[in-house]
């Protein structure tokens, strides 16, 4: 295997300075606008690596969805637990009544 | 008395019942290293005083005849394990000033079996890294330096891997008898192989993951680090458990580990992927390689070739799913319930600020990339592909399986590095866990061994990967591989007072 070396990488799938706004606002991360074209850089760097993937045939194969074979375990759907109302709003940055407190979202 | 902290955790563990010290002596004595080591920066923070009093419970316990493998044996535990009332932060400023109201499962057995916390050890932030140059909380710097030509220690700074780099510097620089670490990728395994450590990562749902900060929950499992073989079934036998407060922890009885430790492995299989030899890699790993080899065909092993075709798409693999589920995992830091708070213009302005400031590069890198990955119109293009080619590299070692018992392997494509080596290319940093995160992605045991140094002095370690479950031929083949090493090198003190 290769992977040491710099192959030619197709230049497809790439982002650009709109996007990385896009996906960072999904995120619910700010960024600055100078932040946005290295950020763009970086990302298509990880994704031009990323897509040699492509050249895997993955037709009929199954995505895994559990690394061990085994079956999720079942259990009555009771109440076992709970109560800490106290111990959960500890840590709260703000809390206002034993509720935890954020901005306001309506005018 | 003679220096304890050079002691063993099964040296620690017979002296101790013996009644030849006491845990509180033994853990003053890695109090006090771990004062002069703090140069170092393997903790985060320092615990000693809940440590004397779990000390003196271990005494007590050692007294009355109840001791286990583990009781009064101080370690350090990485920051992402939540300890009750005590800093844990998976070195993130987000979660800054978070002490938790409960305590994982992973180290409540370990206090249940009275071990002694001697404090939360650095790592990269959110386990994301191979180096330890990401946490919050500044580098951690690897207690073993370079040899120069002219036979002297070198003053450059290496890193000790990552991610539980502070974990790894701690045990190596003997400021901790053992710790606790993390895997997703090879976080316990590569900083095991660059301090000269034994490093074990157990098969996946091994562990409950109840109480770990979750980076990639697919990925995620406890494991211990520690000086041998040996010390590494001790500890992984009070780590294990089936937890129903996990749904991935798996309910099987937990083996007692140490009985694995024959050195007998007369006519077992052990398989050697022909993907493994690497264009680029160093001449000393591939020697080292083949001297595993050796070392395994006599004590009476059969070598087999066998091949792993998936290998080269392991880690762009890993660099889609890793990041995809960490994007999920960490929503959950919205500076409402823990944590950092930037206040903001509206309520997602709160959030996007407090983002902003509590993650730091690589960690808003991957959440950046998973998000993509998982964005409307590519899931398909890049997650489903990516769970689909590890299908393909899980079928790889399951056939793999069908002809030998364990995989050969070397544990890093290179010894520890320089730190600010690699810092500004992410790709070289993640070529760090070729070897490492194949066994990741099919959640199989697998273990890294000292296995001798390089030209300059710089430990080097073999990987062992196993069957699911099967973490006692992992064990038993490393400790024949550790017997046949006899890697007794330790690092020369140049922290400190020395």
């Amino acid at each position: 295997m290769q992977i040491f070396e710099d192959q030619e990488r197709p230049e497809k799938m790439s982002v650009d300075k709109t996007t990385v706004a896009k996906i960072a606002d999904l995120a619910r991360i700010a960024v600055r606008e100078d932040e946005l074209e290295p950020l763009a850089g970086e990302l298509n760097n990880i994704l031009e690596w990323i897509e040699q993937l492509s050249e895997v045939n993955t037709d009929g194969v199954v995505p895994m969805t559990s690394v061990v074979e085994v079956d999720l375990p079942w259990r009555a759907d009771k109440v076992t637990d709970g109560g800490y109302r106290d111990d959960i709003l500890a840590n709260a940055p703000q809390t206002e009544h034993g509720f935890f407190s954020v901005p306001k979202v309506i005018e | 008395m003679t220096e304890l902290t050079k002691l063993t955790l099964a040296e620690a563990r017979d002296g101790l019942v013996k009644g030849d010290f006491t845990s509180r002596e033994l853990t003053e004595q890695h109090l006090t290293a771990m004062e002069q080591g703090r140069e170092l920066n393997s903790y985060i923070v320092e615990t000693g005083e809940i440590a004397l009093e779990m000390a003196d419970k271990a005494d007590h316990m050692i007294k009355a005849g109840n001791a286990t493998g583990m009781t009064g044996i101080p370690i350090g535990v990485k920051d992402l394990y939540c300890t009750k009332d005590v800093h844990s932060c998976s070195a993130s400023h987000i979660l800054n000033g978070f002490k938790p109201k409960y305590e994982s499962t992973v180290t409540a057995n370990l206090w249940q079996d009275g071990a002694v916390m001697l404090g939360k050890t650095n790592m990269d932030e959110f386990a994301m890294g191979s180096s330890n140059e990401t946490s919050y909380y500044g580098p951690v710097k690897n207690p073993w330096r370079a040899t120069k030509e002219n036979g002297e220690l070198g003053t450059k700074d290496y890193v000790p891997g990552g991610s539980s780099g502070g974990s790894v510097a701690a045990v190596a620089g003997d400021l901790a008898i053992a710790s606790t670490g993390t895997d997703t990728g090879g976080s316990i395994r590569q900083p095991a192989a660059f301090t000269g450590l034994v490093g074990l990562k157990p098969t996946y749902g091994r562990c409950s993951r109840w109480g770990m900060i979750a980076f990639a929950s697919s990925l995620d499992q406890a494991g211990p680090i520690t000086k041998t073989v040996r010390d590494a079934a001790i500890m992984m036998e009070s780590m294990a458990s089936y937890d129903i407060k996990d749904s991935t922890s798996v309910e099987r009885t937990v083996p007692n580990y140490e009985h694995a430790l024959t050195q007998d492995i007369r006519g077992m299989k052990i398989g050697i992927p022909k993907e493994y030899h690497m264009d680029g890699m160093p001449k000393e790993i591939e020697k080292l390689w083949q001297q595993g080899i050796a070392w395994m065909k006599d004590a009476g092993a059969e070598i087999v070739e066998i091949s792993l075709p998936h290998t080269k798409y392991a880690l762009p693999t890993y660099y889609i799913v890793a990041p995809a589920e960490a994007s999920s995992n960490l929503a959950r830091y919205d500076g409402v319930k823990y944590g950092l708070r930037v206040e903001g213009d509206s309520l997602d302005g709160m959030y996007k600020n407090t983002r902003a400031e509590g993650f730091g590069h690589e960690v808003k890198r991957r959440i950046l990339i998973g998000t993509y990955v998982l964005s409307a119109g590519y899931y398909d293009a890049y997650y489903l592909k990516a769970q689909k080619i590890r299908t393909l590299i899980a079928q790889d070692f399951a056939k793999a399986y069908e002809q030998v018992d364990v995989i050969l392997t070397p544990t890093s494509p290179s010894a520890a590095f320089p730190m600010g080596e690699k810092s500004d290319d992410p790709i070289a940093m993640y070529l760090n866990d070729v070897f490492t995160v194949p066994a990741s992605l099919a959640g199989l045991p697998a273990i890294s061994v000292p296995a001798g140094l390089s030209s300059d002095g710089m430990p080097l370690g073999l990987q062992f990967i196993g069957r699911a479950f099967d973490e006692e031929t992992v064990l038993r083949v490393a400790h024949v591989l550790e017997h046949a090493a006899n890697f007794t090198a330790k690092p020369k003190v140049w922290w400190g007072d020395k």
